[in-house]
């Protein structure tokens, strides 16, 4: 045989309350492992309190040569920032 | 260094490409896996990691050393820490290394078969405990030293591994000042073998930088293309530096005899390390050359059934879904 292990990106909850945010990657032949791998390689200095292992195989990412068609368009859409707006000052916050 | 006499790839891509790459690394902008690169850059960071993730790996051998025989429970359990802290380093480099297209079992497999390198530092033995403090003051005093800056590399994933490394990479200096500190401080016995370590420590150590590569073609292009940060003189400057008035504090002697200090430069003058040497550690002629590829290849020949055991298992059984909370 001699197959190699799959690859799994680990995404981990740093804190209560935070997202689950993107670390690293490992390799392990099933997602119980790479739950265990993924702890000793990435909360060894109590980096998190929760853990997703995610075959790295699932992911569809987004093309870097589509960066302009897929994200240009919001750059002049400038009024969806509230800071487009002028709000008189005798209005005070809003 | 870690990487040492990485021979950078020549490259023969469009050169409107290659301009159009050169401005966004010059304006300080991460290349990530998936976007264009240079077809040099790509294959001379594959060998730069790889090299750097080797050194990792096989860095725990001379320090797995001595787990069995540290003086204390407390000294175990600290050296324990560290060489796992090693381990996860190799892993961190080894995925970056991956994204750019080679896999782990390739690496694994060149490594092996002496296609590539590791750091020469791992082939000295560590003969005593008072090495082990050597090794965590001086190796990774002088890793560290490499590391900073590589932090801010170009490419994405190797930069996030280094940041990831420099965080847990003090501990490991520290701990080992602290044995170096502990020896300095004690019996007769014990301060002659920390003077020892020095003595046989100082100019490995400095070899780590590699050699002189001001006029080296293939140090200027990683440097252009933010894959070495500084030349290698001037981090062995800079180690030096820092580290002969710690020495001074241990009340150990750099076997340097002459290393002096120079006003006009703002640093030490010091002699360079036998190059001979080290091109014969290069070699394979080294100390502990055959006995590191050897406990290599044996851990990869014996975990090999452990391997294809839980692949075939995971193959078997339907995974158990986990459900994102």
């Amino acid at each position: 045989m001699s197959a190699e292990w799959p690859l799994w990106e680990i995404f981990i909850r740093g804190q209560h309350g935070l997202n689950h945010r993107h670390v690293g990657s490992l390799h392990a032949p099933d997602a119980e492992l790479a739950m265990r791998h993924a702890r000793d390689v990435y909360t060894r200095r109590n980096e998190g309190v929760s853990i997703w292992v995610v075959p790295s195989a699932a992911i569809s990412a987004s093309s870097p040569s589509d960066k302009g068609p897929m994200f240009e368009p919001s750059q002049d859409k400038v009024y969806r920032h509230p800071s487009f707006f002028d709000i008189p000052d005798e209005i005070g916050h809003m | 260094m870690y990487a040492q006499m990485v021979k950078s790839e020549a490259t023969q891509d469009d050169p409107e490409k290659l301009a159009a790459f050169q401005a966004r690394i010059d304006a300080g902008e991460k290349i990530e896996p998936k976007e264009w690169m240079p077809e040099g850059y790509r294959k001379t960071l594959i060998r730069q990691i790889g090299q750097h993730a080797h050194s990792e790996i096989v860095g725990q051998l001379p320090e797995g050393n001595w787990i069995t025989r540290a003086p204390s429970l407390e000294r175990k359990a600290i050296l324990l820490a560290k060489v796992q802290d090693e381990a996860g380093h190799g892993l961190y480099l080894y995925c970056a290394a991956e994204t750019l297209g080679v896999s782990r079992d390739e690496l694994t497999e060149a490594l092996l078969a002496g296609k590539m390198k590791y750091s020469s530092i791992f082939n000295y033995p560590t003969l005593t405990w008072a090495d082990i403090g050597a090794v965590g003051w001086l190796v990774d005093g002088a890793a560290i030293m490499n590391q900073v800056p590589l932090q801010r590399t170009s490419f994405g994933p190797y930069s996030r591994a280094m940041i990831r490394i420099c965080k847990e990479e003090s501990f490991h200096q520290r701990q080992g000042f602290d044995i170096m500190r502990k020896m300095a401080t004690g019996t007769k016995a014990q301060r002659h073998m920390a003077q020892d370590a020095l003595n046989r420590f100082w100019y490995p150590s400095l070899m780590m930088f590699g050699p002189s590569d001001a006029d080296s073609v293939h140090s200027a292009q990683s440097i252009r293309w933010k894959i070495k940060m500084n030349t290698n003189d001037e981090l062995r400057q800079k180690f030096v530096d820092q580290t002969v008035p710690q020495a001074e504090y241990l009340g150990l002697t750099v076997p340097d005899p002459d290393l002096r200090w120079n006003a006009d430069k703002g640093g030490y003058d010091f002699s360079e390390p036998d190059w001979d040497e080290f091109f014969e550690v290069l070699k394979g002629n080294g100390p502990c050359n055959t006995e590191r590829l050897a406990a290599r290849q044996k851990a990869w020949d014996d975990g090999a059934w452990v391997r294809d055991g839980l692949m075939a298992h995971a193959a078997k059984q339907h995974s158990a879904p986990v459900a994102a909370e």
